[in-house]
């Protein structure tokens, strides 16, 4: 997948509270959800954000709860990698469920900022077309890989369900 | 990896894969033995299981789903969200389905009604799901798509974690809980620090935890990142389960021989009362070393952290007889109706109302800032629940320090942090 888009940036510990407060739960509408999304710590985020731009942060991003509404605010905002050095594990695996891009880099952070054009090529690497520095990144697994080219979980098993062999094929 | 060099966690995951080998960060599917979800995080599930066109769920007396975040239903919206769940619970004729009256905080819930197993893997879209690892159980919090997935399939997919052994060593002193050994433990390793990754509990300290300290350790695993924690099973286990579960069981034993990534030890006869200070679990500070007077302005005992009878009753002792200050409020909320029941019986709840708290019926509110307890623009709170992250229990200004229900109900006394021992 390239995309090419614009850097929103964030430091470490960015926790699934501050991308979507638990005060805007009780709906699980994405368009609703993605109004709110970051505004804790960037209220401008959501007036801010276009199609194609990408998300940029520190170490254990997504930490803490397991809520799906934190990387479907982020997808419906128009994002779709986020580029971190390290995710929450609940947070990486929603993120691939969803169809969200997790990639794991830690070298790309200090070569970018706010602002920046990027592009992601999930195949080859990041190029910061603002400063034309760039790095290569790491894939998700064979079988994340899998479930995010069909769009996400429930394609990947809807797509298996309809194979002869069934629901229980193997990997 | 052959089995003898595995985890706990390792073999009760191969079991479940059906294999007789897995490595570490290999991708595994497995069959579950329990799916549990919430009101905020099942109503998603439930779109995910219906797109993928299964026209019924795999077991539904393998689905549990506990309403206990915004019920009673704090405002319209998350009346609808219950009644999502309320009717497809019913649609689907869902066995461990706790309507309000029956319920309470899941993590509680569960191994009360006897639903939570030794060497089972349990899935919840919550993260505090990794309580049951108290029990000798796999479980772990995933998102609301895995959740309506393994609903229609009973499968999730994994990826083999490693793991890093906590021994626990030595006699805790008077006052030392559950909630000193993993806030000491987080402070240790940061809030990332077992991230992908299993936490396991070993040592010859295991038999002073009892099973409430094993449960709340175990919930706050996730506060390291970690996938899951998991105690083996003894005495204390079987105690637990003899009262709570009619039904047979697998245990899973520790093997001699199991790799782990590293190893890390704890001294209870060494761990004092410790305190998490804004905004990160892992910033934990030892009561002994705090030299300013912290004010709060709420005190919140409860959660599925700490909301168990042996935490209302390490508050009891300290409130029994006294007058909250008269600066804070106080919120005590016991975990299920089973709890309150026990808290009545045994005189707890007079004397907590009588100090001046108040008691509510159980629900997950103040933790995550939903309802009965929003923090108010600089307003702090301490609290025996899980996370203090920016705005967590409210205000983006607002501070939540954690601690155990002892200090928690010794500073709703004092109206600022202290040890027990200074109101006793």
């Amino acid at each position: 997948m390239i995309i090419k888009g614009k850097v929103h940036k964030y430091g470490d510990n960015i926790d699934t509270d501050v991308i979507i407060p638990a005060r805007y739960l009780n709906s699980s509408n994405s368009k609703e959800l993605s109004k709110h999304c970051m505004e804790d710590i960037d209220s401008e985020f959501s007036s801010r954000v276009r199609r194609g731009d990408v998300i940029i942060a520190g170490e254990n991003f997504g930490c803490g709860s397991s809520r799906e509404h934190a990387p479907i605010a982020i997808k419906e905002s128009g994002v779709n990698i986020v580029i971190a050095k390290s995710f929450a594990r609940i947070f990486y695996r929603n993120a691939i469920n969803i169809g969200l891009i997790p990639i794991e880099n830690s070298e790309i952070y200090e070569k970018v900022s706010k602002g920046n054009l990027i592009l992601v090529n999930t195949d080859e690497g990041i190029v910061n077309l603002s400063t034309g520095e760039e790095v290569n990144i790491t894939k998700p697994s064979k079988y994340q890989l899998n479930i995010l080219e069909n769009g996400g979980l429930v394609n990947f098993i809807k797509n298996r369900i309809s194979k002869p062999e069934g629901i229980l094929n193997e990997i | 990896m052959i089995k003898e060099r595995m985890t706990m966690t390792q073999q009760i995951l191969v079991k479940h894969a059906a294999r007789e080998e897995i490595e570490v960060g290999q991708i595994i599917e497995v069959d579950v033995d329990m799916v549990l979800g919430n009101d905020i995080t099942t109503p998603v599930a439930i779109e995910s299981f219906l797109k993928t066109s299964v026209i019924d769920v795999f077991d539904k007396s393998k689905i549990s789903i506990v309403p206990d975040h915004f019920s009673p239903n704090k405002d319209i919206k998350s009346a609808e969200q219950c009644k999502k769940v309320r009717e497809f619970a019913k649609r689907f004729d869902i066995d461990n389905y706790f309507e309000l009256g029956q319920m309470g905080i899941e993590h509680a819930l569960l191994p009360e009604k006897g639903l939570i197993k030794p060497s089972e893997i349990i899935i919840g879209a919550d993260s505090h799901t990794c309580t049951f690892g108290a029990l000798n159980a796999f479980s772990t919090g995933i998102g609301s798509t895995d959740m309506g997935v393994a609903m229609a399939t009973g499968r999730i997919w994994f990826k083999v974690p490693s793991a890093i052994k906590v021994n626990i060593i030595g006699k805790p002193q008077k006052w030392v809980s559950g909630k000193d050994v993993i806030l000491n433990l987080i402070g240790k390793i940061g809030v990332s620090g077992a991230n992908y990754k299993s936490l396991e509990f070993y040592g010859d300290g295991l038999k002073y935890l009892s099973i409430d300290d094993r449960f709340t350790i175990t919930n706050m695993v996730i506060e390291a990142g970690a996938k899951n924690g998991i105690f083996p099973f003894d005495e204390i286990t079987k105690a637990y389960l003899d009262e709570h579960c009619d039904k047979k069981y697998e245990i899973t034993y520790p093997n001699e021989n199991a790799e782990f990534e590293s190893e890390i030890t704890i001294d209870l006869s060494k761990l004092k009362l410790t305190v998490a200070f804004p905004h990160l679990p892992e910033n934990t500070h030892e009561i002994d070393e705090i030299n300013e007077k912290i004010k709060v302005d709420q005190v919140m005992i409860g959660s599925c952290t700490n909301g168990r009878i042996s935490d209302l009753q390490a508050a009891y002792k300290i409130l029994k007889g006294k007058k909250i200050n008269p600066s804070l409020r106080v919120i005590i909320i016991p975990a299920t109706q089973k709890i309150y029941l026990d808290a009545l019986k045994n005189g707890y709840i007079e004397e907590f109302i009588k100090a001046g708290a108040i008691v509510s019926t159980p629900t997950c509110g103040p933790c995550l800032g939903g309802h009965m307890g929003v923090l108010a623009k600089d307003e702090v709170c301490i609290s025996t629940t899980n996370r203090n992250f920016v705005g967590r229990m409210g205000h983006v200004e607002s501070k939540v320090y954690l601690a155990s229900p002892s200090v928690a109900a010794a500073t709703a006394i004092k109206g600022y942090i202290v040890h027990p021992n200074e109101v006793l």
